[in-house]
């Protein structure tokens, strides 16, 4: 073997064994386990079966996953409503300052996330600084009851993921050519007509690529809803971790996996539908 | 616009004051003090736990680069059967949700008997931070002339000589911003650190996490102020990497 051929070798081969070991196989083992019985002495019985998804059809996982759907689809929706408006402005900044105020959008976005929920804290708790701040104003006569309950784990799974929406949203935004809106303009079409028939569709894989990356991890970060959360088994995420370190049920936990990388398929394959390809670049996804 | 930096930096900066508080109890201020990092400094467990992490982060994130970025260059130079599939591979363990891959990752750790510790923590953090290195470096990569390539072999450097002393020099600020990409990807990782890990390797966000279950001590609020300093520089120095050149 010469030279040349044997770098070239190592190079792709290195990597691709690396993925296959490490990637791959360990999905395929959630896929047999999925299918295998439960055994509660080692974990999982070598015998066909469906109990690993019986448990998904059941009417209290089945909730759990709707509910779970649902907080997920609220986050990426409350993403976007909050991310589009402050990416298109930060966009169309016309500063000096404008990498700066980019840099700081990217600082949460590599800050460590339990961190970050932990700071939420110092703000939702019962003499934490909202309610100090509302009491003050005069706005609430007692102390609000947010921390343990839903609604914090919803401002929790905003909080954290609301950088992962305004980065690819960012990242389209910027490509999207001003003449284009003045073109619109000029043709006659208003702010409302000109955003949603030049902007929307344009700026669409940076709102797609968001929505993925928010709904996404809502649905698997267990530790959200762990530290701000009353209810224990809000998100699949918390259901599978509970499967798998509670309840040994490998099973169910890995059904229940295969179900969540199913949806994360289903939304690659809408994203490679929609026209514009799934994102190659790090930029498509703001990494 | 200033609402949503508000909404982002509030609690950080909340958290941050609160460090400097001097009261046991985190409500209401009590004062400056710096009493909590000086406490940091004779928690064992925490510094062990800090240590840890920090060796799992740089080594995780040297082997990830290494490996990242001869993906990126085998991806850029040559052309094969399984490219498509490969770009595609790259890209499903970026959006692959963490608790899959922490779970999976554990089912392959107890399948092969590989006890949890620092050996299957860092086989994980090189496996999910090596696709972030792979784009970070091809997308350095994408605005090359291939004649720089051309002009090499043309001079007689072989494939190993042109990516040693041609390509390489050329990337090099998007490797070292890979390689801190994966240091702190490797630092801020709790879902899948949290499947892949033993009682006997602690590392730091799986110790604030006990910690923050189990009942809040002011000494989380120091250590998490300075985790979020260290992720400011860390910031900074790779936007200042990737810039360069450009």
């Amino acid at each position: 073997m010469t030279r040349p051929s044997f770098f070239k070798v190592a190079a792709i081969g290195g990597t691709a064994a690396w993925l296959a070991v490490f990637a791959l196989l360990p999905f395929l083992l959630i896929l047999v386990v999925s299918f295998l019985a439960r055994d509660p002495s080692s974990f999982v019985a070598p015998s066909f079966s469906l109990e690993g998804y019986a448990g998904i059809g059941d009417g209290a996982f089945l909730r759990i996953f709707l509910d779970s759907l649902a907080w997920a689809a609220t986050t990426a929706a409350a993403c976007l409503l909050l991310g589009y408006p402050f990416a298109y402005g930060l966009a169309r900044l016309r500063t000096k300052r404008k990498n700066l105020f980019l840099l700081l959008i990217i600082i949460p976005f590599w800050t460590n996330s339990l961190i970050r929920t932990y700071a939420l804290v110092f703000i939702l708790k019962a003499q934490g600084l909202l309610n100090t701040a509302l009491l003050g104003l005069g706005l609430v006569d007692q102390p609000l009851e947010i921390l343990y309950t839903d609604t914090a784990v919803l401002v929790g799974l905003i909080y954290t993921l609301l950088p992962f929406m305004i980065l690819p949203l960012y990242s389209s935004i910027e490509k999207l050519d001003p003449r284009l809106l003045e073109a619109a303009k000029d043709l006659g079409a208003g702010r409302f007509r000109a955003f949603f028939a030049v902007s929307l569709p344009l700026t669409w894989p940076g709102i797609l690529a968001g929505t993925m990356l928010t709904f996404l991890p809502a649905l698997g970060m267990f530790y959200v809803a762990d530290v701000l959360g009353g209810a224990k088994s809000l998100l699949i995420g918390n259901f599978i971790k509970n499967q798998f370190l509670t309840a040994r049920d490998w099973p169910t936990g890995s059904g229940a996996s295969v179900v969540l990388t199913g949806i994360m398929i289903l939304l690659l394959l809408f994203y490679g539908g929609s026209g514009k390809g799934a994102p190659r670049k790090p930029e498509d996804i703001g990494a | 616009m200033a609402l949503v930096y508000l909404f982002l930096y509030l609690p950080i900066v909340v958290l941050i004051v609160f460090s400097f508080n001097n009261s046991k109890y985190s409500t209401g201020w009590k004062g400056f003090s710096l009493r909590w990092y000086g406490e940091l400094l004779s928690d064992t467990q925490l510094l062990d736990a800090a240590l840890n992490s920090l060796t799992v982060a740089s080594l995780s994130a040297t082997c990830a680069t290494i490996l990242g970025t001869l993906a990126a260059w085998a991806l850029h130079r040559y052309d094969f059967k399984a490219k498509k599939l490969f770009q595609t591979g790259l890209f499903i363990v970026i959006m692959s949700p963490d608790i899959v891959m922490g779970v999976s990752l554990l089912m392959l750790f107890v399948a092969v008997q590989l006890e949890p510790g620092f050996v299957t923590l860092l086989l994980a953090h090189i496996t999910f931070s090596l696709p972030f290195v792979a784009v970070t470096v091809a997308s350095r990569l994408a605005g090359f002339d291939k004649h720089v390539v051309e002009a090499a072999q043309d001079l007689g450097a072989d494939e190993y000589e042109t990516f040693r002393h041609v390509i390489l020099p050329m990337v090099m600020p998007a490797v070292l911003a890979g390689w801190l990409l994966s240091f702190t990807l490797s630092l801020d990782d709790v879902i899948i650190s949290f499947f892949v890990t033993g009682p006997g390797y602690e590392i730091l966000p799986l110790r604030i996490y006990s910690m923050v279950k189990l009942g809040v001590k002011p000494v989380v609020n120091a250590l998490c102020a300075i985790m979020v300093a260290a992720t400011v520089v860390v910031v900074f120095a790779s936007q200042i990497l990737l810039k360069e050149k450009k």
